[in-house]
């Protein structure tokens, strides 16, 4: 063997005669009159009628109930953990609820018994500012009293002294007109007195 | 197989009779057989993938989840809600061709997808099953798509053969398209593959060279890979497009 270029061309010649010299006698596959080329035609529609309805019927539905077994159970599982979050963010939010209501409630009570506290000492301080008033006032009649009290006496004994002294002086006294002079007397410096 | 200074591309594409005279009966090659071979893997993905049916998946468990998400939303996305009804359908393609693809690029082993005749049954299979569903949805409607609306009367003659073939080359542009592919990216790898046995013969040099196309083997068979998956998505995504327009009104 030689690496002429005839060699070559005779090496590559069946690529070169495939459409004209094969197809007179180069390519089986165009012996159309071989009883096995025809005979793979029929062989060919056999299998492949088997293999689809082996398929179709058996192996392809396999593979397909897998696959939705598969996304039911996904989708099941995601619907579950959906829920879940929802139960979770409902059970969150009743109790931020019952938080701020008791916050609320608490406010609400501490203001109410701040409230009456404040009332009741209000109260207490008018009660006491009232009573204290009145004692004042009681106080001051009283001592009003006394004072009017104790100045009737005065002219009475202021009276008797004088016409005491002035019977001794003179020897005799008229109680009526000393008890004028004396009233007069009273009311001319009374305010010198009180 | 090379043999002499021959390569022998197209040989891998040959079909040989299996299980001796009773295949040789009833016509079984090697392609039944990796057809057989793919749909059991595809099926015992499914069936070990999703014994244990936990909530959270294990690895095997989490790809037979994506397999079966990854084609859903493509039926459903693509035809819209009757999408559901046929997403087993495009499940069944997408994975039938993928498999096949995929095990077609281990040593010894066989591409079904690289004979017109498969990929041309399961685009028919796709085609008639369009036909079926936009007589069922739209009735007789279903003719008037191959008349542009809007489009002027007297253009009529010309639109309508333009419209009809068009419609009627889907199939053969689906299926072509696979079989194009695969049958190329094993052309391909078994050039290259014969290239080093040829190179190994020629001495010192020669094994050194040799090298070369198997390295050149390994980028192709990554992008075999991508060719099989982008083959296979393409061939499901097709057929739901063309699914969409027949259950539209």
């Amino acid at each position: 063997m030689r690496l002429t270029p005839r060699f070559l061309l005779s090496a590559a010649a069946p690529l070169a005669a495939l459409p004209g010299r094969a197809v007179a006698e180069g390519m089986p596959q165009l012996h159309f009159n071989d009883p096995y080329v025809q005979g793979q035609v029929l062989w060919g529609a056999i299998i492949f009628f088997i293999f689809y309805l082996l398929l179709s019927r058996s192996a392809l539905p396999r593979v397909a109930n897998v696959l939705k077994a598969r996304d039911q159970r996904i989708k099941s599982d995601l619907d579950l953990a959906r829920r879940a979050k929802q139960d979770a963010d409902k059970a969150q939010k009743e109790l931020h609820e019952a938080r701020d209501k008791a916050f609320d409630d608490a406010h609400a009570i501490i203001q109410e018994i701040r409230d009456t506290a404040k009332k009741n000492i209000q109260h207490e301080v008018s009660e006491t500012l009232a009573r204290l008033n009145t004692e004042i006032r009681d106080a001051e009649t009283r001592i009003a009293q006394s004072r009017t009290k104790a100045l009737n006496h005065v002219s009475g004994i202021a009276t008797n002294t004088a016409t005491t002294l002035i019977e001794r002086l003179i020897g005799k006294a008229d109680h009526h007109s000393v008890a004028s002079a004396i009233e007069r007397a009273h009311t001319a410096g009374g305010e010198h007195v009180s | 197989m090379a043999s002499g200074s021959k390569i022998d591309a197209l040989g891998q594409f040959e079909l040989h009779p299996i299980l001796g005279s009773f295949g040789e009966a009833l016509r079984l090659s090697q392609s039944p057989l990796f057809m057989v071979i793919s749909a059991a893997v595809v099926l015992t993905f499914l069936y070990v993938g999703m014994k244990p049916k936990a909530v959270v998946p294990g690895r095997l468990q989490a790809a037979a989840e994506v397999s079966y998400d990854f084609i859903h939303g493509l039926a459903v996305d693509t035809i819209g809600e009757a999408g559901t009804r046929f997403f087993p359908f495009v499940f069944a393609l997408f994975f039938f061709i993928l498999t096949g693809n995929y095990i077609g690029l281990l040593p010894f082993s066989f591409t079904f997808t690289s004979h017109i005749v498969v990929t041309l049954a399961m685009a028919m299979a796709v085609f008639i099953l369009c036909i079926i569903t936009s007589l069922r949805v739209q009735g007789l409607n279903f003719f008037k798509h191959f008349m542009p609306e809007g489009a002027p009367i007297a253009l009529s003659p010309l639109l309508v053969p333009i419209e009809i073939l068009s419609y009627i080359s889907r199939p053969i542009s689906l299926s072509i398209r696979l079989f194009a592919n695969m049958v190329a990216g094993h052309v391909l790898l078994e050039v290259f593959a014969s290239f080093t046995i040829m190179l190994a013969g020629l001495g010192v040099v020669g094994d050194v060279l040799a090298i070369t196309p198997v390295v050149l083997n390994i980028a192709l068979t990554a992008l075999e890979l991508l060719v099989g998956l982008l083959q296979a998505y393409v061939f499901a995504i097709l057929t739901c497009i063309y699914l969409r327009e027949a259950v539209a009104h």
